[in-house]
């Protein structure tokens, strides 16, 4: 067990390069905006096989624990190993990374989604079959609605986590902010990295202010009942 | 990749994988030392701090928010700047595998002592028990569940991103994963990755079974009952 000794950069390089920032200022543009896919795409595609796994839960509720319990397992799998297993499948690029980071996305959001409906209102429910609503129609138009900010808070902790997941996803060739950090390391120069560490974070913060605002949009009744 | 099977098969049965520096038996080892030392190192900070916080009642909201804001931070950025400004190798690595790994365990120490039941600590308080002896003989004891199931987030992430931080010249099994990768050995990456994933089960079987053991076993059940939003763990690297 013999680590690597450490070398300390002592050279007089600045912590932040601004000519290196103002010349590759396109490129890291472009690397931004495939990060947002990065982030956009794994989210989009774990809500689309959420929501229906979240709804069957709901329905048939033995279905939850075994649905929650595989969805932690796969959860305590590290990104690099499912990125790597599906090199195999898809070879290099982003679509090897979309889905480990789907899949990622699913324990909360099923959770999420399964707990925004449990905690409905049962006489909300009876009101709505009383006024003679069809299953899905009451669905969507009733429930949906009221366990939506559960939903979105599920939602904001999983966009948040897939920004900073997806800068792995530069070692399998997907491309991203990631890629500043594989340039920083081999030429054991700061400025790429901190300038990949600032955008991820302010990716996070602005995708997760813009949930909230889907949510304050979305429901209005609680706008005013606050 | 239909030889893939075989090329795997071919690579483990290779004596060299399981002798030397660069045997699977070493790499496991180190891999659980970096794993291991930083997670210690995380418990010493976060469990008292927790605890400290969570008893007063003071900075509680400072804590959870800042451990909140650290999930928007990118580990594996962390650790390549790390690497860069302090210096490749394992110090650079474990400072930042130890500053990832307190605010999981932080947050749920807190949490799990400020969810103590009012009464159970009025009751403690009304048995004659003075400030620390109700800490460590009513509000530890409660928050066991929790506190175990932050260290279980952490142990899961140190091992994830003690894997990538190979790339800043550490051993372990991200050797394989990188070192497959850079000589476009996909048996040897799988290898190292399927490594990876059994060491994380592993880990958290075994904390699961410590967890059993310390945990008394009236507030056991507690564990799938109690999870408040903060402890969603994040999965990194």
């Amino acid at each position: 067990m013999s680590p690597t000794p450490a070398v300390a950069i002592t050279g007089d390089q600045p912590l932040v390069d601004w000519a290196w920032i103002e010349r590759n200022a396109p490129m890291v543009g472009e690397l931004f905006v495939e990060h947002v896919q990065l982030t956009a795409y794994p989210v989009t595609l774990g809500l689309v096989l959420a929501f229906p796994l979240s709804l069957a839960a709901v329905r048939w509720q033995w279905l939850y624990p075994p649905l929650i319990g595989f969805a932690g397992l796969l959860f305590t799998v590290p990104s690099i190993a499912l990125f790597v297993l599906m090199v195999g499948v898809t070879g290099l690029g982003m679509t090897t990374a979309v889905v480990p980071l789907a899949i990622y996305t699913l324990l909360v959001l099923v959770r999420n989604t399964v707990e925004g409906f449990n905690g409905i209102d049962r006489d909300v429910r009876e009101a709505a079959e009383a006024m003679g609503y069809r299953r899905a129609r009451q669905i969507l138009t009733v429930e949906l609605p009221l366990a939506l900010p559960v939903i979105i808070a599920g939602l904001r902790i999983t966009t948040v986590t897939t920004v900073g997941l997806a800068t792995v996803a530069t070692l399998v060739g997907s491309g991203g902010l990631g890629d500043l950090f594989t340039d920083a390391v081999m030429r054991r120069f700061p400025t790429p990295a901190l300038v990949g560490l600032v955008l991820a974070v302010l990716l996070a913060v602005a995708l997760d202010l813009a949930l909230l605002a889907v949510q304050w949009l979305l429901t209005p009744w609680r706008r005013r009942a606050s | 990749m239909p030889d893939l099977p075989l090329e795997v098969w071919e690579w483990i049965a290779d004596p060299d994988r399981w002798a030397g520096s660069r045997g699977i038996p070493s790499r496991v080892l180190e891999h659980l030392w970096y794993s291991l030392s930083s997670l210690a190192a995380a418990i010493a900070i976060a469990l008292p701090v927790g605890l400290w916080v969570g008893h007063t009642g003071r900075g509680g909201t400072l804590a959870i928010n800042l451990a909140n804001t650290g999930r928007a931070v990118p580990s594996f950025g962390i650790i390549v700047l790390f690497a860069i400004l302090i210096g490749f190798g394992f110090t650079g690595t474990f400072i930042a595998l130890v500053a990832f790994a307190i605010p999981p365990i932080l947050t749920n120490t807190y949490t799990g002592v400020r969810e103590v039941n009012s009464e159970v600590r009025e009751s403690a308080e009304g048995m004659g028990m003075r400030g620390f002896q109700v800490l460590w003989r009513v509000e530890v004891p409660y928050a066991l569940p929790l506190i175990f199931a932050g260290i279980r987030t952490s142990a899961v992430q140190v091992i994830a991103t003690a894997t990538l931080a190979n790339l800043v010249g550490i051993g372990g099994l991200g050797s394989y994963v990188f070192g497959g990768l850079a000589r476009l050995n996909f048996a040897e990456m799988l290898v190292g990755a399927v490594l990876v994933a059994l060491l994380s089960l592993a880990m958290e079987g075994v904390l699961a079974l410590v967890q059993r053991a310390v945990v008394p076993g009236g507030l056991q059940e507690q564990e799938a009952a109690t999870q408040p939003a903060q402890q969603i763990p994040s999965p990194v690297a």
